[in-house]
């Protein structure tokens, strides 16, 4: 579904600020893969992210979604094949336009945008029903801003927003990091929902290593640029915080008590 | 002396010239407001759009004609501004700055000299008349707000059906969260161009309206239009929250910026019978549009600061 062939990227370059964020990276996702993407801060997965979904043009090597290539679309174009759930619940939403008027303009997501009327009646519908399986009550304010949302209603709309057109693929960018523990773990099972609701690919970046090990099929662990732990399937099942700690260790040569202070 | 009749006679003309100078308002809120990007190219295009039509009425053109012409013309200074800012990356308010510069210069050029000088009354707006057909003109003020309304009316119902389109509709989210409307696959760059083109065809549209309403248009007459503009809206704004506390549908928001605009035309007729300085009213207007942009964020730090209090009473 997903294939990114020996990506780099410089920011910066020629300058003393001079980072290599992704070094000939390579990652391939296979249809209904749920990827959960950790390392430390700098190790380059929002960056990864960011590639895929196309904020700015990478320096080298490709990226396909479903067998197109994507690599010298602008953000807007990709946007098509892409749903995203930032981590400032500020950004994935209008504020001062309603809920209504948000989620329609999700729906149109790829599509072509003409002068049709922006929300059509049979939408708010479909919205109203949509919202009600969220369980917090937006149903019934729909013409509400969504400035008025707390940022957890927020998280929840984008996440409902990433999907009402289904995404060949969904990025979820430490999407519940900005959440207090509660509703971050309600965003989290919110998210497992939709993902297997709508068989979606997905990659998930997360700084909580628990949350890491209990969501997903898939787990990549970052470090300078580079994946330096793919696990999947049955091992990832079995894989344990101490485990990971282990290998990050004995993988990046970091000591170890940096490592917990990085994941902790 | 000050005479009460003297200011009651002067009113009327100021509720005109506030109509059109709405119309100019409703152009800089697509910008301003929904937008998000302060365009000062419209000084330049509102006296684009007088030249134009004070020179297609000089030519015989009919008064709707040279209307639509100025609009179309000012549409085009729009796009220039958008293609600096989108495509060459001059930021907006420059790039409006550079448009309404050489839009001077441009004006010149239309009109041949400083001023021109063209009765709407030979023309008719809409049919050939021999005076008092259904003009917008200063001879005639008690039809000219007849005219202004209706025409408001109808630019305001346009503006509304259009921001409730999906084109429309992705404008607004273009001002309101670029980053969003770039992952919902806005292209956010062509919906600035959009909306820069729109604002400056109805600030050329009322320049024309202007035209017709004083039988002049004049090189600087779109001097501080943007402070005009902004003025009405904030005053506007403000009117409409006290009017309706738990705020108003789009149609009616607009709406009040045009009452902005007579209000303010209204308090400047007011600050001319009381015999102050007519030079000092830049001063004054200046000093009230200030006033009214800071009020939210003033009130914003008031909350903040009571918040803080009450969780430090809380702490002790």
């Amino acid at each position: 579904m997903l294939r990114v062939e020996h990506v780099s990227k410089t920011f910066y370059p020629g300058t003393i600020h001079e980072k290599r964020a992704l070094c000939d990276l390579s990652l391939h996702l296979r249809p209904g893969e749920f990827v959960t993407v950790i390392g430390g801060n700098g190790a380059g997965k929002s960056t990864l992210l960011n590639a895929v979904a196309g904020v700015w043009p990478v320096d080298g090597g490709a990226i396909l979604i479903d067998g197109t290539d994507v690599t010298a679309l602008p953000e807007y174009r990709r946007a098509a094949y892409i749903g995203r759930v930032f981590q400032d619940p500020m950004m994935g939403t209008a504020p001062n336009m309603q809920i209504d008027e948000n989620l329609a303009l999700a729906l149109r997501r790829g599509k072509k945008r003409g002068l049709r009327w922006g929300v059509t009646k049979a939408e708010r519908e479909r919205y109203r029903a949509l919202l009600s399986t969220l369980g917090l009550g937006l149903e019934t304010r729909l013409e509400d801003k969504v400035g008025l949302l707390s940022g957890g209603q927020r998280q929840a709309l984008t996440l409902l927003m990433a999907s009402l057109q289904k995404p060949k693929l969904l990025l979820l960018d430490e999407h519940t990091a900005a959440l207090d523990p509660a509703t971050a773990a309600k965003v989290l099972e919110l998210s497992d929902r939709i993902v297997a609701e709508n068989e979606l690919t997905a990659l998930m970046i997360t700084h909580n290593m628990r949350d890491a090990l209990a969501h997903g099929s898939r787990l990549i662990m970052m470090h300078e640029g580079r994946i330096i732990l793919d696990i999947a399937g049955e091992e990832k099942k079995k894989l344990t915080r101490r485990d990971l700690l282990d290998r990050f260790a004995a993988l990046a040569g970091v000591q170890e008590e940096t490592d917990s202070v990085l994941f902790s | 002396m000050l005479s009460l009749p003297n200011l009651l006679t002067r009113l009327p003309a100021g509720v005109a010239q506030g109509i059109v100078w709405g119309v100019m308002a409703l152009g800089v809120y697509i910008t301003f407001r929904l937008l998000d990007v302060a365009d000062l190219s419209v000084d330049g295009t509102f006296a684009t759009g007088g030249a134009v039509a004070v020179m297609l009425m000089l030519s015989g053109a009919p008064g709707w004609a040279a209307l639509l012409a100025a609009a179309a013309v000012g549409v085009a200074c729009g796009l220039c501004t958008g293609l600096l800012h989108t495509k060459l990356g001059i930021p907006a308010i420059l790039a409006g700055i550079l448009t309404q510069f050489a839009l001077y210069s441009i004006n010149l050029r239309i009109m041949g000299k400083s001023n021109q000088t063209a009765s709407v009354k030979k023309f008719g707006l809409f049919w050939e008349t021999k005076g008092r057909g259904f003009l917008l003109s200063s001879l005639y003020i008690p039809q000219a707000i007849l005219v202004g309304l209706l025409l408001t009316a109808l630019v305001i119902a346009a503006l509304y059906w259009y921001f409730g389109t999906e084109q429309g509709s992705a404008l607004r989210a273009t001002g309101a969260n670029p980053h969003m409307s770039r992952a919902l696959g806005i292209n956010v760059g062509n919906m600035k161009l959009i909306g820069l083109a729109l604002s400056n065809g109805l600030v050329a549209l009322s320049g024309a309206l202007m035209t017709q309403f004083q039988g002049t248009a004049d090189v600087n007459m779109g001097r501080g239009a943007i402070v005009i503009g902004l003025a009405a809206i904030v005053i506007g704004e403000v009117l409409c929250d006290v009017c309706f506390r738990k705020g108003a549908n789009f149609a009616v928001r607009l709406a009040f910026v045009v009452l902005g605009g007579v209000v303010y035309y209204l308090v400047m007729v007011l600050i001319l019978w009381l015999r102050l300085d007519p030079n000092d009213l830049k001063l004054f207007t200046a000093l009230i549009v200030a006033l009214f942009l800071a009020v939210p964020h003033l009130r914003a730090q008031r909350r903040e600061s009571a918040v803080r209090r009450r969780t430090a009473g809380k702490e002790a």
